[in-house]
């Protein structure tokens, strides 16, 4: 059990591209951090950083306040779960688990009993003298998961570990990651592309974008608060609506001229992103105004029922928004809709897409 | 492909017997002519069944000795003939997992520099560069000794490209995973590679074994000593251009021995040929 400090952290490769550019990330004893982006944000090889596995151009890296910049991925005391398992194919599952541990000199009772434990705690004792070539992806993940626990690292890193899943097992083997890392109450890294797994799994959530870090925190704080558009078109699904407005003379200017009533909003003179979710949407029934909100006029393009609820896709001042309705939408396409967008919902950002608070 | 013809499968069979008698039909006579006499092998027509003198000739080729290679017996001749097979092929394999292992595996500076060498070398092979090689042998003072025999023959490109080919199809999150979990380069090609590699091992084994065995040209000139000569070449010396002075029966029983034992290493290792051949354990 440690923390994990990550100080100005740099990667230029030898092709002189920048992936990551300076990052400073600290995870407390204990905490999952979950890294997410879009590929090629440098979120796996900040990872990898991290394991020893890529060097370091700049910056430092400290596991339990003790630089880790110069020790080889052995000596760092970090156990890691790949994207692919990364199981030995010629190995039992016992050996595969074990391999690690006989590496270091451990007595072969205590890797009996560190195996045997690790086993039962991911119900893989059944399995144990399988090679990973007889098991389902559900069960080599697991294997992957046991080579990592019997170590007793004081850093997990998970590399995108549940991406060969298929969408029911990954949602399984989600739960079960997290309730493990709470169990054992190791630190962890974990990387992946998905927002749902990082909203769900994370206790700080990094957002990342092009080699830096876009927004840390809490993973409702940066739902509820994302700190630039792209986090706010990043994370929740269906992702933030982003409308582009101008201050006119009497209220606002949308992308292709319309305008609309600014209900007290104060917009930048370069312009600014106004965002908001699908669900934080008000379908008005007539034509009556709304104190208090933004009124926006949408035409729907297409309705998605998907069973508890409905997403209505529309356009508005020549961009597209996403309404989130519950239950059936009575919404047919070229419907002419009415949304209100409560002012307290509303987030503002500037014309480079940095939050403006408050909101 | 398969059908349930049974014109087209009896032709198909016919096909088949008449290449398998064509090809096995030479085989069965030779051994028909080493259970002769020299006088009933001489005396044609050759019967086509085996003969009587089945003990009587193999006993006197193996343990006899043969008079036209100055007394040496056919079991010193295939001694050395496996000696030399064996060497070949297990100093080839050793020699180019290595290479091969380090130009995948490692960054070392003028690694593609090595690595074309290597392939370069592919255009060399023994008869190219053999007086060259010849006179480093005879300047060594390695003539007629297993190492002469052996030592130029084994660094093997081919086989270099092909533990490469089948090394970089290793993933590389293999690698990443037996570094995190503490082993070095040694460790791991000794726990991972190896193991890996063990099909395709077999089947180079095989292969290598029968290039070792038939080698012709070199043996020919690195030896000159009888007892220091391969099966191959001592064949050659046993028949004369006279044909009274050749001891037929004895070649005959030469000719199966000489045979045998890449048959044995290639039916035993069977499996794993085609096994090294046809998949990769993933």
């Amino acid at each position: 059990m440690a923390n994990v400090e990550l100080t100005n952290v740099r990667k230029v490769y030898a092709n002189s591209v920048e992936a990551v550019k300076g990052v400073n990330i600290a995870i407390e004893d204990g905490a999952l951090c979950v890294l997410v982006g879009p590929s090629g944000c440098g979120k796996s090889t900040l990872l990898r950083m991290i394991a020893g596995l890529e060097s370091i151009t700049d910056g430092t890296v400290k596991i339990e306040n003790t630089v880790v910049n110069n020790l080889g991925p052995a000596e760092r005391d970090i156990a890691m779960v790949f994207q692919n398992y990364a199981l030995y194919p010629h190995m039992k599952v016992y050996d595969n688990m074990a391999y690690g541990l006989r590496n270091r000199g451990m007595p072969k009772d205590q890797i009996d009993k560190r195996v045997r434990e690790a086993a039962q705690i991911l119900e893989l004792t059944h399995l144990l003298e399988r090679r990973p070539r007889e098991l389902s992806g559900g069960q080599r993940q697991r294997v992957a998961m046991g080579r990592a626990i019997v170590r007793n690292p004081k850093v997990f890193l998970f590399d995108e570990p549940l991406s060969n899943l298929d969408a029911k097992l990954r949602g399984q083997m989600r739960v079960e990651i997290k309730n493990l890392q709470r169990q054992l109450g190791v630190t962890s890294v974990y990387v992946t592309h998905d927002q749902l797994e990082a909203m769900t799994l994370a206790d700080t959530l990094v957002v990342m974008n092009g080699g830096s870090v876009e927004q840390i925190g809490a993973p409702l704080d940066v739902y509820e608060k994302p700190a630039s558009t792209f986090v706010a078109s990043f994370i929740g699904a269906p992702p933030m609506n982003l409308v582009h407005v101008t201050a006119g003379k009497t209220g606002l200017i949308l992308k292709d001229g319309t305008h609309i009533g600014a209900e007290g909003l104060s917009v930048p003179a370069s312009g600014a992103v106004i965002g908001f979710r699908p669900e934080d949407l008000e379908v008005a029934a007539g034509d009556e105004r709304h104190a208090g909100g933004l009124q926006l006029d949408l035409k729907v393009l297409g309705v998605e029922p998907v069973g508890a609820e409905s997403y209505v896709y529309g356009i508005v001042g020549g961009e597209r928004v996403v309404v989130r309705v519950a239950g059936r939408s009575p919404s047919k396409t070229d419907d002419h809709l009415r949304v209100i967008i409560p002012k307290q919902k509303l987030h503002l950002f500037d014309a480079d897409g940095k939050r403006i608070s408050p909101s | 492909m398969i059908q349930n013809n049974p014109i087209g499968r009896l032709i198909a069979h016919i096909i088949l017997i008449i290449g398998i008698v064509i090809v096995a039909f030479p085989i069965y006579y030779t051994f028909v002519a080493s259970t002769q006499s020299l006088q009933e092998i001489l005396r044609p027509p050759l019967s086509l069944l085996p003969g009587s003198h089945f003990w009587e000739n193999y006993s006197a080729a193996l343990f006899g000795g043969v008079g036209r290679i100055g007394g040496v017996g056919v079991d010193r001749l295939l001694f050395n003939t496996i000696v030399m097979a064996l060497a070949i092929a297990v100093g080839k394999i050793v020699i180019s997992i290595l290479s091969a292992y380090a130009i995948v595996f490692f960054r070392f500076p003028g690694r593609m520099v090595f690595f074309w060498l290597i392939f370069i070398t592919l255009m060399l092979p023994v008869e190219v560069r053999i007086l060259p090689t010849y006179k480093v042998m005879v300047d060594l003072g390695l003539i007629d000794t297993y190492t002469g025999l052996t030592l130029p023959l084994m660094a093997s490109a081919t086989a270099t490209l092909l533990f490469r080919q089948f090394f970089m199809t290793i993933p590389g999150e293999l690698v990443e995973a037996a570094r995190v979990d503490g082993a070095g380069p040694w460790r791991f090609f000794k726990d991972i590679l190896l193991p890996l590699s063990k099909t395709n091992i077999a089947a180079l084994f095989v292969i290598l074994f029968i290039y070792g065995w038939t080698q012709y040209l070199w043996p020919l000139l690195m030896t000159n000593r009888n007892d220091m000569t391969t099966i191959v070449i001592g064949l050659r010396k046993m028949i004369s251009f006279a044909d009274a002075d050749t001891e037929w029966h004895l070649v005959m029983v030469t000719c199966i021995l000489a045979i045998v034992p890449p048959i044995l290493v290639v039916v035993l290792m069977q499996r794993w040929f085609v096994r090294g051949l046809v998949e990769t354990e993933k």
